[in-house]
């Protein structure tokens, strides 16, 4: 569970995240991701939705977008255990279950019991800058 | 308007270092551009026309053109990655088409070897305001690992085999032995390649290409002034180029961009896959060389990894002759750019001067092809096809 104090460092953290700073249409995903909700751009007349988020639809152009509530469910697309790194981590592309596909981590398990398809759900951690960022794990 | 036969390469040059710590990287870029002009046989005061990208000091053609104290008509410096090369190809004939300038300079030159980059493993830092760097940085993504998925994928949807994915490694090595400038030289097995250490699973150390120093260049010109000219004569015959973008996060890592710039060349061409005796496919990891094989066309989709297998793409082996300077696997890949260098390779082999143990015989159709920037992210690709006349 996240604190009440937890919280409100992560939200006083957005204002110093150069990322979040260079893109101010986009406040309300940090926010949210802030809080551990994950928000995905949806198109209101295509109803596609889109990763990485966007003012516009990428599928239709539309302007009519909004952001909505996602399960923070998906299923492992692709993943690598990056063995080579210091320290080794697993990079991962997840396909949520509103469509679109992420790049992210893997958290939280055993490398060697990943496989594609494996259903998952979103965490969220600390970027150095101070954002947070979804990131997931098997369930 | 088709750009077959508006133009010819009528200078080619591959800069002999791997290791040039004591050069600065514009210097880099005006011996490559020397190399060239000497191999054509013109000079620097025959350019009217320069073409560069993101490894040029400065980023723009500006701080180079005034290093080399150009006198220019025509400037580009179109930034698509590794395979900005091979789409400064189309440009300098476009632009030469159309008139705009008669001797067109490419070059391409970077240190990374020398300066320590942990290219593969290291994460990639972007600029603050590109759209997509707030998302895909905290997760430490690096290149291997990007391509580690891609392959891990491939293998998903269509059974490529790890052993499949070392024959790639397997042919560019055995074209390396013959190179003296190739940083490695020496021929490995399948074995070799599966049994060395795991970067970024399922990718192996030797499904990797090299890191190295150097660069390359280019002379790109109008017809009548290649034929006044002593080299033999290699037109460009088709050319293509496209991005594959991130597509709102529908990302299919299975195909690269070449399924829409082989075509778009193959069409301006006027010739099929079957026609094509010489190959260079941008090599930066084994797995990019069996799908983009698919993708242009040279097999179905999903059996890139049958048709690499058992020596196929060795030259005087198998059916498609591929890399045969050792390619960036083995060879070169310098400033993490294999673009140029595939160019420079099919030109010598449509000359007849690639090493005479892996020259192909009448080689009169060779294409040039890769990536740039990175799969699944927004790549861009280009294709070029090249004709001995």
């Amino acid at each position: 569970m996240q604190t009440n104090e937890s919280l409100e460092h992560a939200m006083a953290a957005l204002a110093q995240d150069p990322y979040v700073g260079a893109n101010p249409e986009l406040h309300e995903f940090w926010q949210a991701a802030a809080r551990h909700e994950l928000l995905v751009k949806t198109c209101t007349q295509c109803s596609r939705a889109h990763w990485y988020p966007r003012m516009f639809c990428p599928f239709c152009a539309s302007e009519d977008t909004e952001w909505r509530k996602a399960s923070g469910q998906g299923k492992i697309y692709a993943f690598s255990e990056v063995v080579r790194a210091e320290p080794p981590y697993i990079l991962a592309y997840v396909r949520l279950d509103e469509g679109p596909v992420l790049l992210t981590n893997m958290v939280d398990c055993d490398p060697t019991a990943l496989h594609i398809d494996q259903a998952v759900k979103v965490l969220f951690r600390p970027a150095q800058e101070g954002r947070s960022f979804p990131v997931f794990t098997p369930y | 308007m088709s750009l077959n036969g508006k133009a010819y390469i009528a200078g080619a040059f591959e800069h002999p270092t791997r290791f040039a710590p004591e050069k600065s990287v514009a210097q880099l870029h005006v011996e490559c551009a020397a190399g060239a002009l000497k191999d054509a046989g013109l000079s620097f005061a025959d350019v009217d026309g320069y073409f560069c990208a993101g490894d040029a000091p400065g980023g723009s053609p500006l701080p180079l053109a005034d290093y080399m104290n150009l006198k220019l008509k025509w400037m580009d410096g179109t930034e698509l990655g590794g395979c900005s090369y091979l789409a400064h190809i189309e440009h300098a004939a476009a632009a030469i088409a159309a008139g705009k300038c008669s001797v067109a300079l490419i070059t391409l030159a970077g240190k990374p070897r020398s300066q320590g980059q942990a290219v593969g493993t290291a994460p990639r830092v972007l600029s603050a305001d590109r759209p997509e760097t707030p998302w895909d940085p905290p997760s430490r993504w690096g290149i291997a690992g990007i391509y580690a998925m891609y392959a891990m994928r491939h293998m998903h949807e269509y059974g490529t085999t790890s052993e499949q994915m070392a024959w790639v490694k397997v042919a560019a090595s055995h074209h390396a032995q013959h190179n003296p400038h190739a940083l490695l030289r020496k021929v490995v097995t399948v074995e070799d390649v599966v049994t060395s250490a795991m970067i970024a699973k399922p990718l192996h150390r030797l499904d990797c290409c090299v890191i190295t120093d150097g660069g390359g260049a280019l002379i790109v010109t109008r017809p009548e002034i290649a034929r006044s000219l002593k080299q033999p004569l290699v037109k460009i015959r088709g050319c293509g180029q496209t991005i594959k973008t991130n597509n709102g996060g529908a990302i299919d890592v299975t195909r690269t961009g070449a399924e829409r710039s082989g075509p778009l060349a193959f069409d301006e061409a006027g010739i099929v896959p079957a026609d094509i005796k010489y190959a260079s496919v941008y090599d930066n990891f084994t797995i990019m060389v069996i799908a983009q094989l698919e993708d242009l066309g040279f097999c179905k989709k999903g059996e890139g990894g049958k048709f690499v297998a058992d020596g196929n793409l060795i030259s005087g082996v198998g059916k498609l002759p591929w890399n045969t300077d050792g390619g960036g696997l083995c060879n070169n890949h310098p400033m993490n750019r294999g673009g140029i260098t595939k160019a420079i390779e099919a030109v010598r082999q449509c000359r007849g001067q690639a090493h005479p143990a892996v020259q192909v015989k009448n080689c009169d159709l060779a294409l040039a092809s890769g990536p740039g920037l990175v799969l699944g992210d927004g790549h861009a690709h280009a294709t070029v096809i090249f004709e001995r006349e």
